[in-house]
């Protein structure tokens, strides 16, 4: 079988290359993660890059993919991020852009206004993580019941909950 | 091919020429029991069972339960047959209040009866937490003998009732002990 991390991506370097001599400080690491480029940025360069990546036409990556959170409490520091996978549909390039943030603070630029297809994503993600993504226009819960007071995907809490009271244990040999 | 057709039992009574007596209880108990409108809420694979359950090869329309009530307030008896999210528990509860007595409750499967496999902060832990329920199947999904085993099981109890059991104190503490009114 084709080892995914060996595959080379012909267009990967044109573009990184263009990032960096466009945001400079802003990229703050590139790898490829199997077949897919992966850029890390500073989360104050976010709107910029995604901005550049979405209209600059030769970048051209116009297609939200999805975006997702993710909770790392082992970084200190920068136990949160998000992650935005984007789409340029008339090449089939595809390219991952990460951010990362520490616990205090949390506010993330809303995409809302690049791609509304980020609005229910990004309720999603406040949902599970609690990120709050500055000027969403709707910015409640979507999955959860609205009397939710956690944000259940966060990785602090037990596997088992023995405070959870809602099981009854003696049906079920516990 | 031979065809075994056997009517209900007629229930105890008084037989003479031309006439029969019984109570109305029995009456109204036979009527309900073989004319029930269920109300599927379906949410996942055991409401693919019961799809099969209320196909010809297993055809529930055998025990006058052929038609389906997809309004609450033309059925009686509410079949919950699926994993309930505690989000959709209030909309669950919306329905068994827009129900007209008399109602009965069957939870199909281990999701409905108890949270099944999915023990977690989302899902609701049994439809029992939320509305009182008269007949649950086990089975992750239950066959749909199960399911039919369940019915006659509503059956009897629709036979059995008195007509005056959903004015009693007891029913009425039931109700109120899940703040239903």
């Amino acid at each position: 079988m084709m080892n995914l991390a060996e595959i080379e991506i012909p267009w990967m370097e044109e573009v990184v290359e263009k990032l960096r001599h466009q945001f400079d400080s802003g990229i703050l690491h590139v790898e490829q993660s199997y077949d897919f480029p992966v850029v890390v940025i500073a989360k104050q360069s976010l709107m910029d890059v995604l901005l550049f990546l979405k209209n600059e036409p030769d970048m051209g990556f116009t297609f939200l993919t999805t975006l997702c959170g993710m909770h790392m409490p082992e970084q200190q520091g920068q136990e949160f991020g998000m992650v935005y996978q984007l789409h340029n549909m008339p090449q089939n390039r595809r390219l991952r852009v990460k951010i990362f943030m520490p616990e205090s603070d949390l506010d993330v630029p809303t995409a809302t206004a690049l791609w509304p297809t980020a609005n229910w994503m990004e309720r999603q993600e406040y949902d599970f993580f609690g990120f709050n993504f500055v000027g969403h226009p709707d910015l409640r819960r979507i999955l959860n019941m609205d009397e939710m007071n956690y944000f259940p995907m966060r990785k602090q809490y037990p596997l088992e909950d023995l405070g959870k009271h809602d099981k009854d244990d003696a049906k079920f040999g516990r | 091919m031979n065809i075994d057709i056997r009517p209900e039992n007629t229930p105890p009574g008084l037989e003479g020429a031309g006439f029969f007596a019984t109570s109305i209880d029995k009456v109204v108990g036979l009527a309900r029991a073989n004319s029930l409108w269920p109300l599927p809420f379906a949410t996942s694979c055991c409401g693919i069972e019961f799809m099969a359950t209320m196909a010809s090869h297993y055809d529930l329309g055998r025990f006058g339960a052929e038609r389906l009530s997809f309004s609450a307030r033309q059925a009686d008896l509410l079949m919950v047959m699926g994993t309930i999210s505690k989000k959709m528990g209030p909309v669950l509860r919306q329905v068994y209040e827009q129900m007209a007595e008399p109602k009965w409750v069957l939870s199909m499967g281990a999701c409905a009866s108890s949270g099944g496999i999915f023990d977690t902060y989302s899902v609701l832990q049994g439809i029992d937490r939320i509305i009182p329920v008269d007949v649950y199947i086990p089975g992750c999904p239950p066959r749909p003998e199960q399911v039919l085993d369940g019915i006659l099981k509503i059956q009897e109890l629709a036979k059995n009732e008195s007509l005056r059991r959903r004015h009693s104190a007891e029913y009425k503490e039931m109700q109120n002990a899940y703040g239903l009114e």
